[in-house]
């Protein structure tokens, strides 16, 4: 220590020390092992748990086969989907969160994230109880209006069941991010534009929506990355049809024992999700210059 | 002092209270307001007349009473059905949007046709002198232009009644005196009635044509600012429009022409122009302004000089100067009377040297004119 002159960004050694360890544990945990996976999506395999990376592309031209850009495709429009019934769901809730009173506002936040506390996987299966044949829904129905012929729903194992998952478990994801963008409105705005004859429908359109823009953009990537991710909901609630890219990918390195190809698919769906963070931070950049 | 003729009222309190759980923000506040008038609402923050500006803008509701507004009751009137627009404390300039586009929006919601509202959106722009300056965006405006971004967008909406919520308190202390003159000029040009909320006393004097000052949810006085400042009504009204000097006394003569005030405080007589009217067995207070107090040399075995207006021996009290604070156009004195009482005075520098005429322990004589001090019964 040389006194308490020195600016603490020139103590080199001390910053070292600092940076060190999260340093080395970024790399030796996150890098390294993504490096791993890039390389093995070039190799070959060459008996039960040897691979060679020879450099092949052809493990991505196999993921360019129609069956697998099939899986993709239908992974992205799910996505999509799902994160447009967040967006559809989640925004009156942020907006009727961001204008309660604040000590309710505190519950409800809590509300909104009490669900993270819960394992993924519980809260999977407490909606297959839900869903299934013989699950609470049906069983309800049944009690309210079999003495009309109720026939009961199919709810589970099919691709309602899946959205219905995907929706439940990324709502979250689309909700806080709105809220932190609606909450730093200025509430003065939007009774200026009441005071100019704007009514709640007119002054949402014209001056929440552009105001919290950005909100809605992080809320939208925050909410699709991890769903075209998704490999729990399809597997658990879907039906044969249901499979997402994820799923696939799951099988190549465990069932099918393929992980060149696995780490090709990881990497398709890796370099798509960096593709759509590249172009928000460019849509960013032309809204604000400097 | 009575206003020329009598105008028409254009808005109406009837005892309206508001109580936010616990807190009674505005509490029974009866009150007219005329056609035309500038008026401002003034009090310490917390008082309630933001709350009950915001009421007459339509974004609380009253607990009970009505508000009219040109003879209808508005009181379930939802803010963007009520012929008043406001100037917010914020200006809340919509940041997305252009000045132009800002000043159109209240056009655009009405249904005005494009050309139409371009047309008088510009005439908005030309009246708060910001021609040329439409395409730019609110970030590229400074505190007062954004100001008159905010004027321009209400009167272009042509309401019955400009609301204005603390307009000139964000902008610094230079430009908020240019643009007290503007605002005064801009309201006799458009005729619309103004009603402002300030805390700022020197802002309400300069500008309305009429003040209410609230203090605690209730209506103080309400009078013209002159009136407000040389006959207030209580004591609390006289320490909040500008500073006062507050003797106890009682009265010992009261006719018609004069009155005779004890001061035992000061040990001395004051002599007034008028009767009190006051019973002379209560407690009353003599307000007097530090600008209306003389101070004079008082030199060894030299009598009190005889004030304007008194008989010899009253309204004057010995004093010695502790402290002068020069403020360039006046000075303010620090005076201590004999018994300790501090009496302020604020002495007007007419010469480059008057504020070498007293200086720091100097015995003085206090005096003032018979007009000059004003009678509190409360």
């Amino acid at each position: 220590m040389s006194g308490g002159e020195t600016d603490w960004k020139r103590a080199k050694t001390g910053f070292a020390a600092l940076l060190g360890p999260p340093l080395g544990w970024f790399l030796l945990f996150f890098a390294v092992p993504m490096a791993v996976v890039w390389a093995y999506s070039f190799g070959t395999n060459v008996g039960i748990s040897d691979i060679e990376i020879s450099g092949t592309f052809a493990n991505y031209a196999r993921a360019l086969e129609p069956l697998y850009l099939g899986i993709m495709g239908k992974s992205l429009a799910f996505a999509a989907l799902a994160t447009l019934i967040c967006l559809i769901v989640g925004f009156p809730v942020a907006l009727a969160i961001s204008f309660a009173p604040p000590n309710l506002k505190t519950w409800l936040l809590i509300g909104v994230m009490l669900p993270f506390w819960t394992n993924l996987l519980i809260r999977t299966y407490a909606l297959i109880a839900l869903l299934r044949d013989e699950g609470l829904i049906n069983s309800g129905l049944e009690l309210a209006f079999g003495w009309a012929g109720f026939e009961r729903l199919s709810l589970m194992n099919n691709n309602f069941a899946v959205m219905v998952g995907l929706v439940y478990v990324h709502l979250p994801f689309t909700v806080l991010p709105l809220y932190a963008a609606l909450d730093r409105l200025d509430r003065s705005l939007l009774e200026a534009s009441f005071d100019l004859g704007a009514g709640h429908l007119r002054t949402i359109w014209n001056i929440v929506l552009p105001l919290a823009g950005p909100g809605i953009i992080s809320a939208v990537l925050l909410t699709f990355i991890p769903v075209l991710g998704s490999y729990l909901q399809p597997d658990l609630l879907g039906g044969p049809d249901s499979q997402m890219i994820a799923n696939v990918i799951e099988r190549q390195f465990k069932r099918a024992n393929d992980w060149p190809f696995g780490a090709a698919l990881a990497f398709m769906l890796m370099y798509l999700t960096l593709f759509g963070i590249a172009l928000q931070s460019l849509l960013k950049r032309r809204e604000r210059p400097e | 002092m009575p206003d020329p003729a009598p105008k028409r009222t254009i808005i109406e309190f009837r005892n309206i209270t508001k109580r936010f759980g616990p807190v009674t923000a505005v509490d029974n506040v009866s009150l007219t307001i005329q056609e035309g008038e500038f008026f401002a609402l003034l009090g310490p923050s917390g008082c309630g007349k933001t709350t009950l500006l915001r009421m007459l803008a339509g974004f609380e509701t009253p607990t009970s009473g009505q508000i009219l507004i040109d003879g209808q009751d508005v009181t379930k009137v939802p803010p963007n059905k009520r012929p008043v627009n406001m100037v917010f404390q914020s200006y809340a300039v919509f940041p997305h949007l252009s000045v132009i586009k800002n000043i159109e929006y209240g056009l655009k919601m009405e249904g005005v046709p494009a050309v139409e509202r371009r047309e008088r959106a510009e005439a908005a722009l030309a009246v708060v002198q910001l021609e040329g300056y439409g395409e730019r965006m609110p970030d590229q405006l400074s505190g007062g232009q954004r100001q008159r971004v905010a004027l321009a967008r209400a009167i272009v909406k042509r309401p019955r009644v400009l609301l204005l919520d603390e307009p000139l308190s964000a902008l610094d202390a230079k430009l908020r005196e240019e643009l007290r003159f503007e605002m005064s000029a801009l309201q006799d040009r458009l005729g619309i009635t103004f009603v402002m909320v300030t805390h700022d006393q020197d802002e309400a004097l300069a500008l309305a044509s009429r003040c209410a000052v609230m203090n605690k949810g209730s209506l103080m006085q309400v009078a013209t600012p002159a009136d407000l400042y040389e006959f207030p009504a209580t004591r609390l009204v006289a320490d909040f429009i500008g500073s006062v000097n507050l003797f106890e006394g009682r009265v010992e003569e009261d006719e018609s022409d004069h009155a005779i005030i004890h001061l035992p405080e000061i040990g001395i007589k004051a002599w007034l122009d008028h009767g009190t009217g006051a019973s002379e067995t209560v407690q009353i207070w003599l307000a007097l302004r530090p600008e209306k107090v003389e101070l004079h040399k008082r030199m060894n075995g030299e009598g009190p000089p005889t004030m304007e207006g008194t008989p010899p021996g009253h309204n004057v009290v010995k004093g010695r100067i502790m402290d002068i604070a020069y403020l360039g156009s006046e000075s303010v004195y620090d005076v201590m009377l004999e018994g300790g009482k501090r009496v302020r005075v604020i002495r007007p520098n007419l010469t480059r040297w008057d504020q070498e005429d007293f200086s720091w322990d100097e015995d003085v004589w206090l005096g003032w004119h018979a007009e000059g001090a004003h009678v509190l019964l409360s």
